[in-house]
C-alpha cells in the first residue's frame, strides 16, 4: 500500500496539486465549449475538487472507482492520464474507450477507472459486484462509488446500500452532496436532513459520515477510514462529502434555480481559493511555486488538446466492433 | 442397448451450472432463495448446490433485482462468471436499466476494455395460471438491445448445452426458461454438452415449408411435422436455440429451399421476433417465395388468468398447422 496513512502538509500539498490538475482540465474544456472549439454534453465538477483529491489520495492504483457523468474530477483523482480524457472528449481514437464512450462514458482499466455511467444512481450496484467480486478473491481491493445526492433517491441506492451492508462488502459510498439534485434544490428532493443518516438503516455493518468535503483536513481522514475500514473487511461506508456546486448541472445551464447571492458567496469559498491559502500558511509551498503547478497543468491540457486534436477519429468500421466479443 | 437417461428441463438447468461450477471456479450464482437454506430456488434449479460448492459461490440475495443485475456485472467486470437467477421474466423489468444501459454496452462504449461475461437466468410463459404479471415473453425486448445474446432451449439437452455455452461466453446473455415444460422430459446429453450461441438448428429436413421456432412451441412442431410426413407434406423445422444474435443464414437457406416459411412463438404477435424472421426472409429469400410468409403467435394481450381465457390467449398447436396448410393451398 502506497497511499499516506496521515494527514500531513505533504499530503495537503498533494491534494491541492491534484484539485488544480481538475480545476486546470475543468477550466480548459469549458473553454474550448465557450470558444466553440468542442461540442459535449458537459457536467463540470467545478468546487467538487478537493472530494476527489481527497479519495485518490487514499486509494491504490489496483483499487476500483465506478463514477457518473460529472466524473472529471474522480478520473484525474484516481490517477487518468489527461490527454486520455481529453483525447475521448474530441471522440479521438487515442482516447480512453477509442472515441467510442463520450464524456458519461469514461472507463479505464489501468487506473481503476471501471466504470462511469450517465444515468443517476446505476454505479452503486455494479461497485457491489465489484467489491463482491474483491471479497470472493480476497484480492484486498477496494472499491468507490461516487455519486450526487440526487441519486440517493434512486431505489438502486437503496438496494445496493442494502447488499453491501448484508454481504459486508469492501464499498465507500461516497456522496458528493453539492446541494442541488440536477437543478432540485437538495431541500426539495430529499426528506432527510443528512445523507449520511440515511446509513442507519442498514444496520452496524454500515456506517454514515457526513464532514466538509471541502476541507482537506476532514475529507483526508474520513475518506482514510472509510478506504481502511473497507480494506480490513469491516464493511462499507457511506460517506457525505458536504460541498457546492459551481456551476450548473450542466455547462450552459444558465442555473436560474441557484439564487445569486448563494452562487456568490460559494464562490467567495471556492476550495481552490481557500485550500490555497492553507497550503501556503502551511509552509509546505509558496505562492510562486503553486503558479508554477497552476501553469505547468495548462500547459500540460494544452498538450492534451494538441493531442487529441492531432489523432484520427475511430475507423468507421468502430462503429460495430466491440458490440459482442469474438466467438 | 439400454433406454437412454431420461432427465427434466429443470434437471437440465441444474446438471448444466453443476458442470460449469465444476469446470470453472470464477462461475458464481446469485439470486433470491437461490440457497439450499431456502430450498434451493422457488424452482428448485440450484438445489443442492449449495452444499457442493459453498454459500460464497451460491449466493442468496435480497429481493433486490437491480443489486442482483448490477452485482453481476461488477463482479464480471473484476473477473468473475457471475450466474444470476431472475426469479420470473417479468421482474427483469426492474432491472432494465442495469441489463439495457449496463450489461448491454458497457463492452462498447469502453472501446472493448470491460465486457460483461455474465448470464442472466429467468423462467417465464403463459399456461400455469400466474396471470399478467408472471408470464410474459419479453425476449424480443432484449432481442432489441445490440450487445445481448437471448437464448431459449427447446429440449433438455439442448437446454444443459445452451446454458453451459452461455456462461462460458463473453457476452452478456438472457437464458430463458420455460415454466410450462419444467417438469417435460428429455434424452440427457452427455457430460459436458455444449452448443455454440448464434447457431439456429435445423432439426428437421424438409422440402415443402420451413417451420421456424423457439421454446415451447417446438414441442408442438415436431408432433405436427411428424404427422403432416405421413400426408406427404414435407416440413422443415429450425429451432433459432439463440434468437439474438438471429442466425440469417440458416433461415434464408432454408426459405429459398423450400419457397414457405411459417414462424411460431409463444409471445405476443405484434412487434416480435416473428416480425424479425419475416422482414430477414422478404429481405434475403424475396424471389424464392412461393407464398407469403405467416406468423403464429399469442394474443396482443394480457395473458389473463382463467384458465378458458389464458388458453384463447396462447398461440394454439391447430394455429401452427393451419398456417402450414395455407402456405401451401394454391392460389
Amino acid at each position: 500500500m502506497t497511499s499516506p496513512k496521515a494527514y500531513s502538509p505533504e499530503v495537503l500539498l498533494n491534494i491541492y496539486r491534484t484539485a488544480l490538475k481538475i480545476r486546470s482540465v475543468d477550466s480548459g474544456v469549458r473553454g474550448l465549449i465557450r470558444s466553440g472549439n468542442l461540442m459535449l454534453a458537459m457536467h463540470p465538477p467545478t468546487g467538487q475538487e478537493i472530494i476527489a483529491a481527497c479519495m485518490g489520495e487514499c486509494l491504490e492504483q489496483t483499487d476500483y472507482l465506478v463514477t457518473i457523468y460529472r466524473g472529471l474530477h474522480d478520473q484525474i483523482a484516481k490517477g487518468m492520464p489527461v490527454k486520455k480524457i481529453v483525447a475521448e472528449y474530441h471522440g479521438r481514437v487515442t482516447g480512453a474507450c477509442k472515441g467510442k464512450g463520450g464524456p458519461m462514458h469514461i472507463t479505464h482499466r489501468e487506473s481503476g477507472v471501471m466504470v462511469t455511467t450517465g444515468v443517476v444512481g446505476s454505479g452503486m450496484p455494479i461497485a457491489t459486484g465489484l467489491g463482491w467480486a474483491s471479497q470472493l478473491k480476497g484480492d484486498n481491493r477496494v472499491t468507490v462509488t461516487c455519486f450526487g445526492d440526487g441519486a440517493t433517491n434512486i431505489g438502486a441506492f437503496h438496494e445496493a446500500m442494502n447488499l453491501a451492508a448484508v454481504w459486508k462488502l469492501p464499498v465507500v459510498f461516497l456522496c458528493q452532496n453539492n446541494q442541488y439534485a440536477e437543478c432540485t434544490t437538495y431541500e426539495d428532493a430529499t426528506a432527510s436532513k443528512t445523507i449520511a443518516e440515511r446509513a442507519l438503516a442498514y444496520g452496524e455493518n454500515m456506517v454514515g459520515v457526513s464532514v466538509d468535503g471541502n476541507d482537506p483536513e476532514s475529507m483526508f481522514n474520513a475518506m482514510r477510514k472509510a478506504v481502511d475500514r473497507a480494506r480490513a473487511g469491516k464493511g462499507p461506508t457511506l460517506l457525505e462529502a458536504k460541498t457546492f456546486r459551481l456551476s450548473g448541472h450542466y455547462f450552459g445551464d444558465p442555473s436560474p434555480y441557484i439564487p445569486k447571492e448563494q452562487m456568490a458567496e460559494a464562490f467567495a469559498n471556492d476550495p481552490i481559493v481557500k485550500v490555497r491559502e492553507q497550503v501556503i500558511n502551511s509552509g509546505i509551498a509558496t505562492a510562486d511555486e503553486l503558479d508554477a503547478i497552476v501553469t505547468q497543468f495548462e500547459k500540460e491540457f494544452e498538450e492534451a488538446v494538441e493531442f487529441a486534436k492531432n489523432s484520427p477519429f475511430p475507423e468507421l468500421s468502430e462503429v460495430t466492433t466491440d458490440m459482442y466479443g469474438v466467438a | 442397448m439400454s433406454d437412454p437417461k431420461m432427465i427434466t428441463f429443470t434437471q437440465a438447468y441444474t446438471q448444466a451450472l453443476d458442470e460449469a461450477m465444476a469446470a470453472d471456479p470464477t462461475v458464481v450464482l446469485l439470486g433470491e432463495d437461490i440457497g439450499d437454506k431456502e430450498g434451493g430456488g422457488v424452482f428448485k434449479v440450484t438445489a443442492g448446490l449449495t452444499q457442493k460448492y459453498g454459500a460464497e459461490r451460491v449466493r442468496t440475495t435480497p429481493i433486490s433485482e437491480q443489486a442482483i443485475i448490477g452485482a453481476a456485472i461488477g463482479a464480471s467486470l473484476a473477473g468473475m462468471r457471475p450466474v444470476a437467477e431472475i426469479m420470473f421474466m417479468n421482474f427483469i423489468t426492474v432491472a432494465m436499466d442495469q441489463v439495457v444501459n449496463h450489461a448491454a454496452k458497457l463492452r462498447f462504449m469502453s472501446g472493448g476494455q470491460t465486457p460483461v461475461p455474465i448470464t442472466i437466468r429467468t423462467r417465464t410463459g403463459a399456461g400455469t395460471g400466474n396471470g399478467g404479471q408472471h408470464s410474459d415473453m419479453l425476449e424480443a425486448w432484449f432481442a432489441h438491445v445490440p450487445g445481448m445474446k437471448v437464448v431459449i432451449p427447446s429440449s433438455p439437452a439442448d437446454a444443459v448445452g445452451l446454458l453451459r455455452a452461455c456462461i462460458e461466453d463473453d457476452d452478456p446473455c438472457l437464458f430463458i426458461e420455460d415454466g410450462v415444460t419444467r417438469i417435460v422430459k428429455g434424452e440427457a446429453p452427455p457430460a459436458n454438452h455444449k452448443i455454440p450461441l448464434g447457431k439456429a438448428h435445423v432439426e428437421r429436413e424438409g422440402s415443402d415449408v420451413t417451420v421456424i421456432s423457439y421454446g415451447r412451441p417446438m414441442q408442438d412442431i415436431r408432433k405436427i411435422a411428424a404427422a403432416l410426413a405421413e400426408e406427404g407434406i414435407s416440413v422443415e423445422v429450425i429451432d433459432l436455440r439463440t434468437i439474438s444474435p438471429l442466425d440469417t443464414d440458416t433461415i434464408v437457406n432454408s426459405v429459398k429451399k423450400t419457397g414457405r416459411a411459417v414462424v411460431a412463438h409463444e409471445a405476443v404477435r405484434s412487434f416480435g421476433v416473428g416480425a424479425e424472421v419475416v422482414a430477414r426472409i422478404q429481405e434475403f429469400a424475396f424471389d424464392s417465395l412461393k407464398s407469403p410468409v405467416l406468423r403464429v403467435a399469442s394474443k396482443d394481450a394480457t395473458v389473463p388468468f382463467a384458465r378458458t381465457l389464458e388458453l384463447e390467449f396462447l398461440y394454439k398447436g391447430s394455429d401452427i398447422e393451419a398456417a402450414i396448410r395455407k402456405t401451401l393451398e394454391e392460389k
